[in-house]
């Protein structure tokens, strides 16, 4: 039996109020005045109607920590949050290095049916840099590995990273690169500057993420790859990208929201919970963020959402686990920081949270336009609601946010995964 | 007084003069027959350290007793508190213990904040020493030296180890102290910026570029990379514990280079005013960062820090713990073998 859905009167990408009909798996319609007996209909008016988000940057945790989060958890946190697709991260345990672990965690995502989970491959074995992964295999298994990352860690060898560029061009695959240079960042515990000599904490220099972006889109021209830029952090890194794209070179890069809002300031509390990598910066290099987001220098948001369980934030600062989670809270906090503010629009939002990263993430049938014909991945947004979040009603199994009693705009308040509402009224279907 | 000392900066300059005040009277019951006041009796101070520090751990239980508490040592380091969490659970057992203060001294920056902020306790939270944050009670028994020596003159002229002058009542506006050496990790520089700023003075930093935070500049102090030209400027010449394994990190290429462009030796000693003082937290590494003819001139104050470090860390406790009177206890003298000249070394 086809189940049909019919949205009534919501703005697609911000839009004149329409009608959009779901039949099955598919948008059957989209117009004004459209009927449909024995539709389930909900009414959108005054929601946002966007293609379903994707997330270019995940840590779902499983297999091997699934304390903090599993695929399950995971993926029900992604839905609440929006999303319909997220790419999981390769720094499990064990690693995602074969096609073995991409195909379990695909697998797992699959049951789930919260979110469509494309894993993302390690691009060196064990993550240690030094030997390339079985990439190809990755990619001919059955998830179809298309990015590739050591996340977690740069890979800082220059002859890897080149190799690595190159190899993946034989199936159109992507590094994507976590950008910090290991030995100027030994023993780094925030941002360093003015906060982090007053703190005594050790510096985590922007040089550090700024000299590997230059060396790797340099190597990406000159092998004639592309390359993603994980988290991109300081406003010199904008400025590096900014000058790759103006060559024309093949360079994406993604910034994630707790870059867009958050500065080491915050760190003055040696609260844990501010404790990320790469760290939160200056009032200038969110700016700097927020306009390369605005102008397009920074291809799209990712969330790199990573969970930790309460004892690993629950300490001092030294001795936490650095990381956010962030799928719960992502398009709030991107309203607030790019919306509210005129930076960008809805439509534009539906690229930067949906169109860009599908597209650098190759990842078929999400990113799609809201259009008759495309897959129903779709979610309707509540601008107007204003909230304070509180991690006790996170679907995530980890309450690792910085924006705990915070007041956020806007509201997801349904996501359809080829049209199956996964949430409804704000709350898991 | 806040109910906490966590960081210099949060003292005002009359909440610094006030406890320079206080260690003067408490330096006075030194000097009686009875050296113990009633004033903490019956309270409970827990020296809480996860870091080796003979030196700062009997300073503290030194003041405590001298005020009555009840002390308890709980040495950290080596013991099952090897992870982060271990903090809270300590803490939370302290605090069924009845801890009124908590004195902490922990390699991580930031963890006694963490401890007075976290509602793991209540009681007063004192730092003695954290990671490469800050130690506030150094930076005040280091001023409370330079204000014994330097303040007591009107005419802001050398008061030099007269003993009794001293300078109650003042802070030390336009007195020209120089802190030489690894800045970038010390926390008794952060302390003492932040409190000699406040008390008026003018503070230099001397150090070679590399052990100097990027960020400095907004430190309320001048940063000079030659000692040469502020020696002669300065009332009191600071030097930092320099440790010898930062030549490995390349903070500098070997000793002898260090010893001989940031050290103190006689001559540079010589070319020092004449009234001014050579500080040291201890310990000393003689040969580097200090020669031992320096360390050993009557102008050394290094072992008279280590006393006034007991009368700063009475007076500190007396105002967090909201003492009574200062009278002398009823008591007979407890003369222990509390030796606050000890020599055991720590790391600063
Ligand atoms: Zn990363």
């Amino acid at each position: 039996m086809t189940s049909t859905i019919l949205i009534r009167g919501a703005k697609v990408l911000g839009g004149e109020p329409q009608d959009v009909l779901i039949e099955g798996e598919t948008i059957a319609r989209v117009g004004t005045g459209i009927e449909a007996e024995g539709a389930t209909v909900v009414d959108a008016r005054g929601a946002i109607l966007l293609p379903g988000l994707v997330d270019l940057h995940t840590h779902l945790r499983e297999p091997g920590r699934e304390d903090s989060e599993t695929v399950l958890t995971g993926t029900k946190a992604a839905a609440v949050g929006g999303f319909t697709a997220v790419h999981a991260m390769a720094n499990t345990f064990p690693v995602a290095d074969t096609a073995g672990v991409v195909e379990q965690v695909w697998r797992l995502g699959r049951e789930s049916g919260y979110c469509d989970v494309q894993p993302v491959g390690a691009v060196t074995v064990g993550l240690e840099g030094k030997q390339l992964a079985e990439l190809g295999a990755m990619h001919e298994s059955a998830a179809g590995v298309r990015v590739f990352s050591d996340d977690g860690k740069c890979v800082d060898d220059a002859v890897i990273m080149r190799r690595a560029l190159e190899y993946v061009k034989a199936f159109d695959g992507v590094v994507a690169q976590h950008a910090q240079e290991p030995r100027l960042t030994e023993g780094a515990q925030m941002n360093e500057g003015v906060v982090s000599a007053e703190l005594g904490l050790g510096g985590w220099p922007a040089v550090a993420e700024e000299s590997i972006i230059a060396r790797d889109v340099l190597l990406a021209a000159h092998v004639g790859s592309r390359v993603h830029i994980c988290h991109l952090s300081t406003a010199g890194s904008v400025e590096i990208v900014r000058w790759a794209k103006s060559k024309g070179w093949d360079v994406t890069a993604e910034v994630t929201p707790h870059h867009l809002l958050l500065t080491d300031e915050l760190v003055r509390s040696y609260n844990p919970v501010y404790k990320v990598n790469p760290p939160l910066r200056t009032e200038a290099d969110v700016l700097a963020l927020r306009e390369a987001l605005a102008d397009g220098t920074i291809d799209c948001v990712a969330t790199d959402h990573a969970p930790h369980p309460h004892e690993d934030k629950d300490c001092e600062w030294s001795a936490a686990a650095m990381g956010m989670v962030g799928l719960e809270t992502a398009l709030s906090v991107v309203q607030h920081t790019m919306v509210d503010t005129g930076l960008l629009d809805w439509a534009q939002v539906a690229d930067r949270m949906s169109f860009r990263p599908a597209a650098i993430g190759r990842l078929e049938g999400h990113g799609r336009p809201v259009a008759a014909g495309e897959p129903a991945n779709l979610v309707l947004v509540d601008p107007a609601y204003r909230g304070v979040v509180d991690p006790a009603g996170f679907a995530s199994r980890s309450r690792n946010t910085p924006y705990e009693g915070r007041e956020l705009p806007g509201r997801v308040t349904h996501t359809f995964l080829r049209g199956r509402a996964t949430v409804v009224d704000g709350k898991l279907a | 007084m806040k109910r906490h000392l966590i960081s210099a900066a949060d003292l005002s300059r009359d909440d610094a003069v006030l406890i320079l005040d206080t260690a003067e009277e408490m330096a006075r019951v030194a000097d009686r027959p009875i050296k113990k006041l009633p004033t903490l009796r019956g309270r409970t101070v827990v020296n809480l350290f996860f870091e080796d520090s003979t030196r700062t751990r009997i300073s503290f239980e030194a003041a405590a007793k001298r005020l009555s508490a009840d002390v308890i040592n709980f040495s950290a380091k080596g013991s099952s508190v090897s992870k982060g969490e271990s903090l809270k659970d300590t803490a939370l057992t302290l605090e069924a213990m009845g801890a009124d203060a908590v004195v902490i001294r922990h390699h991580a920056s930031g963890a006694p904040h963490r401890l007075a902020t976290s509602g793991w306790i209540n009681g007063s939270v004192v730092n003695a020493g954290d990671g490469t944050h800050e130690h506030p009670t150094q930076a005040l028994l280091d001023a409370f030296t330079m204000r014994r020596h330097l303040a007591g003159a009107p005419d802001g002229g050398p008061t030099h180890h007269q003993g009794g002058g001293d300078g109650t009542g003042r802070d030390l506006t336009g007195r020209r102290i120089t802190i030489v050496g690894d800045v970038l990790h010390s926390r008794v520089a952060r302390s003492n910026v932040h409190l000699l700023h406040t008390l008026g003075a003018e503070v230099t930093l001397v150090a070679p570029p590399t052990l100097v935070p990027i960020g400095v500049e907004r430190w309320p102090c001048e940063v000079s990379y030659d000692l040469d030209s502020v020696v002669p400027k300065s009332d009191a010449v600071m030097m930092l514990r320099v440790q010898r394994e930062r030549m490995n990190a390349a903070f500098f290429p070997t000793e002898r280079e260090y010893a001989r462009r940031y050290g103190l030796d006689g001559d540079r000693m010589a070319r020092m005013p004449e009234h001014a003082i050579v500080m040291h937290p201890g310990p000393m590494n003689r040969g580097m960062e200090i020669t031992a003819e320096v360390a050993d001139s009557r102008r050394c104050t290094a072992v008279e820090q280590v006393a006034n470090g007991v009368s700063i860390r009475m007076a500190v406790l007396y105002l967090l713990l909201g003492g009574a009177v200062l009278e002398p206890a009823a008591e007979s003298a407890e003369t222990k073998a509390e030796n606050p000249n000890s020599r055991t070394e720590e790391s600063k």
